[in-house]
């Protein structure tokens, strides 16, 4: 074990904390919720990237900084950024998504075209996986699409797609092979949501915004360049962006800012004289999320010095997006506790702290346990890949368990 | 020895339940919870002809003059259908306290009024559990002082009985001069709740016991919300079972998924045992002093967890179609998460217990 980073990391990160120092006048709010960047956020990337705090090993003439691939450099400049408390680079699904997919899968043309902007936040992408009958078994997917001179004739709907009413482009998964095995007859296509033909309506979810939508595509007519990796390849191409998107999902430093917001909360919060934290039962909860998180961070470190030595991440980059999810609902469960019934306040009523934030993050991530994979999916991964166990079995046939189930006398409420 | 129902409650349970479900489909509950103030004249006149308001008022004021237990037994039916009206603070607490420790002029004032539904009265005790924001409300030379956050079924109430510092009750009216209200908005939007301010406010004590009537309210007002935390989850769990036999992926019902039986299994057994409970504690608010305080406390802790865990488990088993608006699975979430820190958390309740069994001093 050897945490030093070395002379040259720590003149790197005296380096970062001068330009934060230098610049975190000029940095956005930071406003997770937006969708579209502000002008603020815009220019903010763009000071980033030319400095190279974000989009650092991109490729300069696809618009990023082109630095060499330094997993450390990467490491202490999240670290520097969240340490301020000072937004880094944009994150949204286009730029932690699609942006790598293509690095590794896009052919140059697309690379040239759609990379850039997507970098500099002016173009925003939204993701076309989920439909109402494909969920966690994403490859029965049905929207289809057929060729017909030059195009991809895509009919079909998508259900969860997070900010398609503000997205410009859409990476979507599409049925192309309809006679071939469901992992094989599917295609990842990319186009832009003004294409004639798709129809968007936003879905409330149960934190009362309507944080994404149904998609419907009919008749939608999509060149047939604008294909990722080959014709009935695009399940491979999607599980390479459905790891970078668990690899958002499970961010340390995301959970790093959720508890230090907690502690603060519970520093200020008052039940009577005393502050929250001061109450021991509270406290005690907090230490054991403050463990949780020092665990995972750690486990972060781990991860990168594996990647360091080009060896996988194991078992410890399995569990990640099952447990931070995890965690970060938890620290929102305790902020509620710990503000008590204060913490029911919503919609904007008066007392409401942080205008609702606890009450949001608790709602949105229970939505985050769910979504990118379900927690049981997460465990069925564990397990088998991890873990080595066998495989569920292929038991009961669907008409089979309908009958029984209907069969079953019903659990009644309130048997005396 | 006989731990249950009788007759006469399941009757009134199925009632209640049959009322219930004509009158307060989702819909309704929706179209209501789009509203600054959500109580429906419609479930409310049910309610009515129900005898419901009149349930814990005594027979000699034009009351049914019913149990806890039998209050509980309500409770949970409205939570299980999430009905928008008034009925912890309006229909329990205040004809307790107008009960127990109102002059006769009062109970003769106000409880027929209660029972007919003419009248309702709001309940504001939470700063005698735990004050937040500087919360508080003195008591001198016949005048209420301070504030009071989190009164309970606030929208509408024509009085409000308040708890002072020192936990005795007093009675406001609505038009009171130098009373100000504000109303307050959680996350259930089928509850409401509001803050009151008093400067210099004309109030009526009520002849109360040191206190002692207010631990009962607090005592009441726990086996209720434990109730309805009850009925919210009975709900949530029996629609995931629900979905779990409808919703196939990979060629099967979800339901045949082990993980997603055991979710069912386990929030089954979790569930299960607070029905029990909440009967008990009810009936030691009614029969069983020396149980009632420590039993009320638990009750509400112990739901506040369970039902935690099945607000969330139910979620879950319904995928991203329960994170939406579409099935209104959140509506019985919220309720629950109301539930939870109403009248004190559990980690509060908790506290308390260890309190009234001599374990610690009280702080
Ligand atoms: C907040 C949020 C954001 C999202 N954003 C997007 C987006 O931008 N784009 C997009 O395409 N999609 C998005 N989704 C959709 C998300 O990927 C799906 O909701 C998720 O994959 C689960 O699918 P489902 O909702 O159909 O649930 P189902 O698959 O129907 O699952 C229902 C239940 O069955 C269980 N289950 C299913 N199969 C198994 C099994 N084999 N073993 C054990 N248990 C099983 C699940 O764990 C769950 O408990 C989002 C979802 C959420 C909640």
């Amino acid at each position: 074990m050897d945490l030093n980073y070395g002379p040259e990391y720590d003149a790197f990160r005296q380096q970062v904390r001068a330009f934060i120092e230098a610049h975190r006048h000029l940095a956005p709010p930071s406003a997770a919720r937006a969708a579209r960047p502000s002008s603020e956020a815009v220019q903010w990337q763009k000071l980033l990237i030319e400095n190279g705090y974000t989009a650092r090993t991109i490729p300069a003439e696809y618009g990023g900084y082109g630095a060499e691939p330094d997993i450390l450099k990467s490491r202490i400049i999240s670290e520097e950024f969240s340490q301020a408390g000072v937004p880094g680079g944009l994150a949204n699904q286009g730029i932690s998504m699609l942006v790598p997919t293509l690095l590794e899968l896009g052919t140059r043309e697309q690379k040239q075209r759609w990379i850039e902007p997507t970098l500099k936040g002016e173009i925003v992408w939204c993701q076309g996986y989920s439909e109402p009958g494909a969920g966690s078994d994403l490859a029965s997917l049905k929207t289809s699409a057929r060729v017909e001179d030059g195009y991809f004739v895509i009919n079909g709907q998508k259900i969860w797609t997070s900010t398609a009413k503000q997205a410009d482009m859409i990476f979507c998964l599409v049925r192309t092979e309809p006679d071939a095995p469901k992992h094989r007859g599917i295609s990842y296509l990319i186009f832009s949501m003004d294409t004639p033909g798709i129809e968007v309506r936003p879905l409330k979810t149960m934190t009362g915004h309507a944080e994404f939508n149904e998609t419907f595509f009919t008749d939608v007519r999509v060149p047939v360049d604008q294909i990722v990796g080959a014709r009935g390849q695009g399940w491979l191409v999607a599980n390479a962006t459905l790891g970078h998107e668990r690899g958002m999902l499970g961010d340390p430093g995301a959970l790093e800012n959720r508890l230090q917001a907690l502690i603060a909360l519970m520093q200020e919060e008052r039940i009577g004289q005393a502050r929250a934290i001061d109450n021991p039962v509270l406290r005690d909860r907090l230490l054991a999320l403050q463990a949780e998180v020092s665990a995972m961070k750690c486990n972060g470190m781990r991860i990168l010095s594996n990647r360091l030595k080009g060896e996988s991440g194991g078992m410890a980059k399995l569990i990640v997006k099952l447990q931070s999810c995890e965690i970060a609902h938890q620290i929102s469960a305790l902020a509620i506790d710990a503000m008590g019934e204060m913490g029911t306040l919503y919609h904007g009523s008066p007392r409401e702290r942080e205008a609702g934030a606890w009450q949001w993050n608790y709602m949105f991530q229970l939505g985050l346990i769910i979504g990118g994979g379900t927690a049981q999916i997460q465990k069925n991964i564990i397990a088998e890949r991890g873990l080595g166990m066998p495989r569920e079995p292929k038991l009961a046939k669907t008409s089979d368990a309908a009958k029984a189930t209907a069969d079953t006398a019903r659990h009644k409420q309130g048997s005396a | 020895m006989d731990f249950g129902l009788s007759q006469d409650q399941q009757m009134l349970r199925d009632a209640v339940a049959r009322c219930l479900a004509d009158t307060c489909p989702l819909d309704h509950v929706r179209e209501c919870a789009e509203l600054d103030n959500p109580y429906s004249d419609k479930v409310l006149g049910a309610v009515q002809d129900l005898g419901i308001p009149g349930m814990l008022v005594p027979e000699e004021h034009g009351g049914l003059g019913m149990t806890l237990l039998d209050a509980a037994i309500v409770a949970e039916q409205l939570a299980y259908v999430i009905a928008p009206v008034p009925f912890l603070a309006s229909h329990v607490l205040a004809p307790i306290a107008l009960s127990e420790a109102g002059s006769e002029e009062q109970k003769a004032q106000w409880l027929p009024k209660i029972a007919n539904g003419e009248a309702r009265i709001a309940v504001a005790i939470s700063e005698t559990v735990e004050a937040r924001d500087g919360a508080g409300v003195s008591f001198t030379g016949g005048k209420l002082s301070g504030t009071a956050l989190f009164c309970l079924d606030f929208e509408g109430a024509d009085a409000y009985i308040v708890a002072d510092v020192s936990g005795r009750l007093h009675l406001v009216t609505a038009d009171a001069l130098k009373l100000e209200t504000i109303r307050l908005t959680t996350i259930d939007r089928t509850r409401s709740v509001g803050e009151l301010r008093f400067e210099q406010t004309e109030a009526e004590p009520l002849v109360d016991d040191n206190g002692a009537t207010t631990a009962r309210l607090r005592d009441a007002g726990r086996v209720i919300l434990a109730a309805d935390s009850l009925g919210a989850g009975q709900a949530m769990i029996e629609k995931a079972v629900d979905y779990s036999g409808q919703r196939e992926q990979f060629g099967r019902l979800i339901g045949s998924f082990q993980a997603v039986k055991h979710m069912c299994a386990e929030m089954a057994a979790r569930h299960e045992p607070c029905r029990s409970l909440v009967w008990y504690a009810a009936h030691a608010f009614d029969s069983i002093p020396e149980d009632a305080s420590i039993f009320a406390c638990h009750a509400k802790s112990h739901t506040g967890e369970v039902h935690r865990f099945v607000a969330r488990t139910s979620t879950e088993v319904h995928g991203g179609m329960g994170f939406t608006d579409l099935m209104g699975l959140h509506y019985w979430f919220k309720r629950i998460g109301f539930d939870r820190q109403a009248l004190g958390g559990p980690e509060t309740v908790r506290a308390e217990v260890a309190v009234l069994q001599g374990w610690i001093k009280a702080p």
